[in-house]
Formats: structure tokens, C-alpha cells, sequence
């Protein structure tokens, strides 16, 4: 095993034999995994040890696969690039000195450097598809309430799904169809879908089919950095070299009967502050969990709860997690949460009508996955706000709850360029469909 | 408009809410962090407000005893346990 991709290595066979037998499996770190430690990358977790199994789990055992190892990954979810790991970082497997993505770092890598045929990961902004692109791997962000949660450590709940990463589009279909479908233990479950064959439907067929370009995903980066306050865009386009790979995928495209639109969907711009906000807030709520008592790392501190509670948070979490959890504390606090969590909660409603009414015309939208080439170990991390901004692409179809899908484009400069195709609410197929021409 | 200066008694606040203890490095290099990241949230104030009338179904079921973990094992992770109850530091 390479690349830092595991934080614990297993060898844990499927009980039964289904279509994933022989199969072996990299299962991200905040997934439970029954006996075996499930740490999310954080020492608060380091020894934690769950009792029971995620219901995404039972269903690989089910179904034949072979668990081989609790994937690294960014410290409970929060992060671009698998660097914020308790755990030190992993590379990618493309280029040692560059990160792999993240949060699901450790997933894409172990599937790109052969360690494991498939791998499960947890997408809250991008958490799958982000590292997917980095890594040249096909990964698949379902739509919300198509996997169940359950047994997931919750990072920000009305935004998060688990979903699959894979070498081709078939196989990450495959295994969606596997963990996908209503589960009585997760309330938002649905049962749309659940007895779809997603596999089925990697035809590479995308004849007669409209793909629409949102102009906001793609844009110049130059307009990078503007202020909003002051008139400027909100966020940055995408790297001329990305965007040269994304225009020549579109030309595929073109050349097998589909036909590009351009489109445009104004709420986007606001999408990375509307999704920061929700998510550090949820984050605030959900980590209170974290106290050392039930579970934890206690550090046997003296004091009142308080002081013991606030001593072990300091030491059991790490710098992202506590920015996180502090930013959303702030954004809930009095005086603030009208300025800033009632403000994202339309901008994410309007973010959802925005997609809707793109959807009555195109039957996916495309865009590149992440906004530039991986960058190198150790770059990003000083600066949060820039680290944030790469998530652009991918955070309004977590605001949205639509499906998405990250396929392999081409190289720039030798490194992996990332296609995102969006569907309509449970369109899994049309975009397992559409994503299946590239890989 | 200029970004919403956080300043490090702001900071010492919302940690004790939050309740993680920081060291004085950290609370300076927050309130710097907290300035910029909270001045691009402010962008949302340009969002307007969309008609959403959101599907809401209820998923509780009737309250009824099923099987679930035993005792020791919603104990095992506990750094500290007595008599089947969790052990934690005294409250005030």
C-alpha cells in the first residue's frame, strides 16, 4: 500500500456472494466500519472504535466486496487536499509532489494507484469529485437521499452523501447500485432509484443528448481575488489550462451527436459563501458530539466539564476543524445569523430554482470538475479563504442535492483534468450516460 | 466595504461558546483569517430572496422498542465508565 492513501489496513471478506465478489474495496475513514477504528482523520478519533456497521458497509459485504482498508482523508471532511489529515498527508499517485484532492484523498489515491479496484468516499462540497479529477479517476457525488447516511460521521448533514470512486464509469456505477436505495435507519432516504441498474446505463451513447455550459464555471480566472463588495465577481473562473482540456472534451462531445449550450446561472456566484456558511454552521452543531466522555479523546484534564470539554477540543482537534467550527459558531450566534445563515439559506434556494430552470431545457450541465491543475503539497494550506474558493465548481450541486458526476478530461502538463457533469434530482443514469463516452 | 474587523477578544468569545480552548497564537491568527473569510461572506447580503415553498413529508414512525446496541458496547469507547453509566468531570 502506497501513498498514505490508508489509515488502517484490513482484510475484511464479504459474507455473502453478489456481484461484488473478488472485488476489493478502500472505504473512507468517517464511514463505520464494525471492530475496525474509524478515525476520520482526527486524533480525537484515533481510537474509536465503532460498534456497529455503516449501512453503505453492509451493503459491500453483502454484496461480496472486500474491504482492504479505512481510507485517509482530510480531518472530518474539511479540506480540498487530504493535507489537514491527523494522520500527515497523502500524495498523488500521478505526481508525488502534489496533493491528491480531497476531503476522499486517501479513496481517489488508493483506487489510482491500483491499491484497491473501487473505493467509497463522502462528498459534503465536493469531497468526491474534487480528488476524483486530481487523481484521473471517475467519481460519482449521488443525489441526496440516494444513499443512506447512516453510520457516516456527520459533517455537515443536509449537504453530505456517500458515493462511489472507480477506474471506468461502469464500475463506479456498479457499485452505486450496490450502496444506493432507501434504508429505515436514515430518515432523508428516498426510494427513488432504489432498484435502478446504473451499470447498464454506461452505454457511451450521448447521441441526441444536450449538455449545457454554465458561462460562470468556466470563465476567465483573471477576474480572481476581485472584492464583491465592491462591484467584483464573487469567484474565480477556471485555469486556461483546465479550460483548454475542458474545451477539447466538449468537442468529443460534439463529435458523438451531442450539442453544447451555453447557459447561465447568475446564483453561482454566491454559491461558495452560501455553502461555507451552512456547512460551518452544521459542523458547530455536529462536533459538539465530540466532548471525551462517550467517546473521543478525554486527555484526563482537571476542571468543570466546561474547562475539560474546551481543553480536549483543543487538543483533539486540528487547525481547519477549529476554524470551521469557531466560523460557525459565529455565523449562528446572536446578531449574525440573519446577516449570514438566514442570507445563505436563499441564496441556496435560489441556487436550486436557478438549476431547475436549466434543466428544463439541457439534460445535463458540464463544466471542469475543480478550477485549476493539483496544486503541490503544502501550497494552499495558510490561505483558508483561497483554499475555499476551489471548491466553486463544485459546491452549488451540494446546495442543489442534484447528482454529479467527476470524469477524467485529458492531461495538462501531465496532470489530470476533471469533467463535472450535473443531472436533474435522481438522473443518475443520464449522467453515468453522458460521463461513460470519456473513461 | 471593507472587511469586518474580528479582533482577538471576539475570538476568545465565540471559542468559549464553541468551547475549545485556543492558545494566543492561534486567537491572533483566527481573528486575521475570520476578518477575510467573514468579509466574503458578506456577499450574501446581494442575494435575493427566491419564492421556495420546500416538500416536507414526515418521517417518524410510532415509537416502538426495537434491538439496539447493548450497554457495553455504547460504553466501549468511553475513556471513563461506572456502573454501565458514562463518566464525565463534574459539571460546575
Amino acid at each position: 500500500m502506497s501513498h498514505n492513501a490508508f489509515i488502517t489496513e484490513t482484510d475484511i471478506a464479504g459474507d455473502e456472494s453478489g456481484v461484488l465478489d473478488g472485488r476489493t474495496v478502500a472505504v473512507k475513514d468517517n464511514i463505520s466500519t464494525e471492530g475496525v477504528r474509524t478515525t476520520c482523520g482526527s486524533e480525537m478519533l484515533s481510537d474509536y472504535v465503532p460498534p456497529y456497521d455503516a449501512t453503505v458497509v453492509s451493503r459491500l459485504k453483502d454484496a461480496g466486496a472486500t474491504i482492504v482498508g479505512k481510507a485517509n482523508m482530510d480531518e472530518f471532511g474539511m479540506g480540498t487536499t487530504t493535507e489537514t489529515s491527523a494522520f500527515g498527508p497523502v500524495t498523488n499517485p500521478v505526481d508525488d509532489d502534489r496533493v491528491p484532492g480531497g476531503s476522499s484523498g486517501g479513496s481517489a489515491a488508493a483506487v489510482a494507484a491500483g491499491d484497491a479496484d473501487l473505493a467509497l468516499g463522502s462528498d459534503t462540497g465536493g469531497s468526491i469529485r474534487c480528488p476524483a479529477a486530481y487523481c484521473g479517476v471517475v467519481g460519482i457525488k449521488p443525489t441526496y437521499g440516494l444513499v443512506s447516511r447512516y453510520g457516516l460521521v456527520a459533517y455537515a448533514n443536509s449537504l453530505e452523501q456517500i458515493g462511489p470512486i472507480a477506474n471506468t464509469v461502469a464500475d463506479a456505477a456498479e457499485l452505486l447500485s450496490v450502496i444506493a436505495g432507501p434504508d429505515e435507519n436514515d430518515g432523508t432516504t428516498r426510494k427513488a432509484g432504489a432498484d435502478a441498474d446504473y451499470a447498464s446505463a454506461a452505454t457511451g451513447d450521448v447521441e441526441g443528448l444536450t449538455i449545457g455550459v454554465p458561462t460562470q464555471l468556466v470563465g476567465g480566472r483573471e477576474r480572481a481575488g476581485d472584492d464583491p463588495a465592491e462591484g467584483g465577481e464573487t469567484r474565480a473562473g477556471a485555469d486556461e489550462a483546465v479550460v483548454e482540456v475542458f474545451e477539447d472534451a466538449l468537442d468529443e462531445y460534439r463529435d458523438a451527436g451531442a450539442e453544447i449550450v451555453e447557459v447561465s446561472l447568475p446564483s453561482v456566484e454566491y454559491a461558495v459563501a452560501a455553502y461555507y456558511v451552512i456547512a460551518m454552521s452544521e459542523a458547530s452543531s455536529n462536533l459538539a458530539r465530540f466532548d471525551g466522555v462517550r467517546y473521543g479523546t478525554s486527555g484526563g484534564y482537571d476542571g468543570n466539564w466546561n474547562e475539560a470539554f474546551s481543553d480536549a477540543r483543543e487538543e483533539g482537534f486540528g487547525d481547519e476543524v477549529k476554524r470551521r467550527v469557531l466560523l460557525g459558531t459565529y455565523a449562528l450566534s446572536a446578531g449574525y445569523h440573519d446577516k449570514y445563515y438566514k442570507q445563505a439559506q436563499e441564496a441556496r434556494a435560489w441556487v436550486k430554482q436557478d438549476f431547475d430552470e436549466a434543466f428544463e431545457t439541457v439534460d445535463v450541465l458540464a463544466s471542469p470538475t475543480m478550477p485549476m491543475l493539483p496544486p503541490e503539497l503544502g501550497e494552499s494550506l495558510d490561505d483558508p479563504l483561497q483554499m475555499y474558493l476551489a471548491d466553486a465548481n463544485t459546491v452549488p450541486v451540494n446546495l442543489a442535492n442534484l447528482p454529479a458526476i467527476s470524469v477524467p478530461a485529458g492531461e495538462s502538463d501531465g496532470l489530470p483534468v476533471g469533467l463535472q457533469l450535473v443531472g436533474p434530482a435522481f438522473g443518475e443514469e443520464t449522467i453515468i450516460r453522458a460521463g461513460s463516452l470519456l473513461a | 466595504m471593507s472587511e469586518p474587523a474580528v479582533d482577538a477578544e471576539e475570538v476568545r468569545h465565540v471559542a468559549d461558546l464553541a468551547r475549545v480552548t485556543l492558545s494566543e497564537d492561534e486567537v491572533d491568527a483566527f481573528a486575521e483569517q475570520f476578518s477575510e473569510v467573514l468579509g466574503y461572506f458578506e456577499a450574501l447580503e446581494d442575494v435575493p430572496e427566491v419564492e421556495s415553498e420546500p416538500e416536507l413529508v414526515n418521517v417518524m414512525r410510532e415509537d416502538e422498542v426495537e434491538e439496539s446496541l447493548s450497554q457495553e458496547a455504547a460504553l466501549a469507547n468511553a475513556d471513563e465508565s461506572e456502573d454501565g453509566f458514562f463518566k464525565g468531570p463534574r459539571v460546575s
